[in-house]
């Protein structure tokens, strides 16, 4: 029988540049509130967020992606042609088909680049991480583009008072490529699928085109069940991620989480005993929760910001609907 | 436990979990009115007394608990 031929694998993958796309148009506390009969400060306690951004009409998703990817190719000295895949998380493609990532690697001129998306909404970017890091680990791709990419604002109802202040759009990528050392840890992934309704769309696209005179499907969320699935079961899988990575919360430079709600990452930070020299992202207070895309625009913040230096240790955490969740340690570029 | 003493330990509960002055905790405050503990703050509360009092508080139960005194009773019947 012919033997097929094994691609030459590599030691590790890494990531090798981080890059955000943040929309132009700030969104402040005040204007979220007078729908929503709130105000800023019951906003802020509620959930740490100052502001957020909401894209216009040029700045789609796709759009977003594609100069977050630019971006972070930038930071990787890396050119869009070297780009083999591309790998886009989102939860809000407008349409039903044909998936975005396409889209994205035609407009950065990665002509060379497989492409297709993937949604687990808030875990949808350490997933994809994970995805794009195996396609390294097995001889598939030597440059890799993760990027989550969202516009919030098109499936959040303003109107809705357990959610239009929590959620914004904005766009993050890492490009990885393979490495001597092994920089992108095994991930812990999970998913309960039987609390999927404690965030999920108030009706599907058949019940939508069914219904005569329907609003438009939007997200809705029983936060308080979230909230303490969040606080109680992200803990277990942040230190079953460093379990599997072989490190303790003391060989970490930063913690990363998705960035749902500041009061979800204290408690997640507090109850991992997380030593004062962890840096903890608190992006979210910037962007709010732009589901698939914090965790890269967080930890663009903290590089940019020069609060952790290359080499250090992250772990990061998406965690949302499904429920489900993925998170991996990494060492940053 | 009496009620006196779930009273007292959801007293301390509150001021631990919520930062609540401790002798404002009364049968009769509403925790959101009165005490000003949040929904979310109301989850922390919960599994606070669920640790101290091993009991099940279900979610769909939680909605009703809008005064100390009705998580008191109910924390005494579930014992």
């Amino acid at each position: 029988m012919t033997k097929l031929t094994l691609p030459s694998r590599p030691i590790g993958s890494r990531i090798a540049g981080v890059g955000g796309y943040r929309p132009q148009r700030i969104v402040g506390n005040d204007e979220v509130a007078t729908l929503i009969d709130s105000s800023d400060q019951w906003i802020r306690e509620r959930s740490g967020i100052i502001h957020r951004r909401f894209a216009n009409e040029e700045e789609t998703v796709a759009e977003m992606a594609a100069r977050a990817t630019l971006k972070a190719l930038k930071h990787a000295q890396i050119n869009p042609t070297e780009v083999d895949l591309l790998i886009l998380a989102t939860a809000t493609n407008p349409a039903q088909l044909p998936n975005l990532a396409m889209e994205i690697t035609h407009k950065i001129g990665a002509t060379q680049a497989g492409a297709y998306d993937i949604g687990a909404a808030c875990s949808g970017f350490s997933y994809g991480l994970a995805a794009a890091s195996e396609a390294i680990l097995a001889g598939d791709s030597k440059v890799a583009v993760i990027v989550g990419s969202e516009r919030m604002s098109d499936f959040v109802s303003q109107y809705d008072r357990g959610t239009a202040f929590l959620f914004g759009d904005g766009a993050g990528a890492f490009v990885l490529t393979a490495s001597e050392e092994f920089s992108i840890a095994s991930p812990v992934w999970g998913a309960d699928g039987s609390m999927n309704e404690s965030i999920c769309m108030t009706k599907s696209w058949a019940q939508f085109h069914a219904e005569t005179a329907s609003e438009f499907p939007s997200l809705k969320m029983e936060g308080q069940k979230v909230f303490r699935w969040a606080i109680t079961e992200m803990v277990k899988v942040a230190n079953a991620a460093m379990a599997k990575a072989g490190i303790s919360v003391n060989d970490l430079g930063a913690f990363v989480p998705h960035q749902a709600n500041q009061r979800i990452t204290d408690h997640i930070a507090k109850s991992l005993n997380l030593p004062p020299s962890v840096v903890i992202a608190k992006d979210g207070i910037e962007m709010g929760n732009t589901t698939a895309a914090t965790i890269p625009l967080a930890l663009e913040t903290l590089i940019e910001n020069n609060e952790v230096k290359s080499g250090d240790l992250a772990l990061l955490i998406g965690f949302g609907a499904g429920l489900s969740y993925s998170g991996q340690v990494v060492v940053i570029p | 436990m009496t009620e006196e003493q779930i009273l007292a330990e959801m007293a301390i509960i509150l001021n631990e979990v919520a930062g609540v002055e401790a002798s404002k905790v009364t049968a009769d405050k509403s925790f959101l009115d009165d005490l000003e503990v949040d929904s979310l703050s109301m989850v922390e509360v919960v599994m606070a007394a669920e640790d101290k009092f091993d009991v099940k508080i279900p979610d769909e139960e939680v909605k009703n608990l809008r005064t100390v005194g009705d998580a008191v009773n109910f924390i005494l019947k579930a014992k």
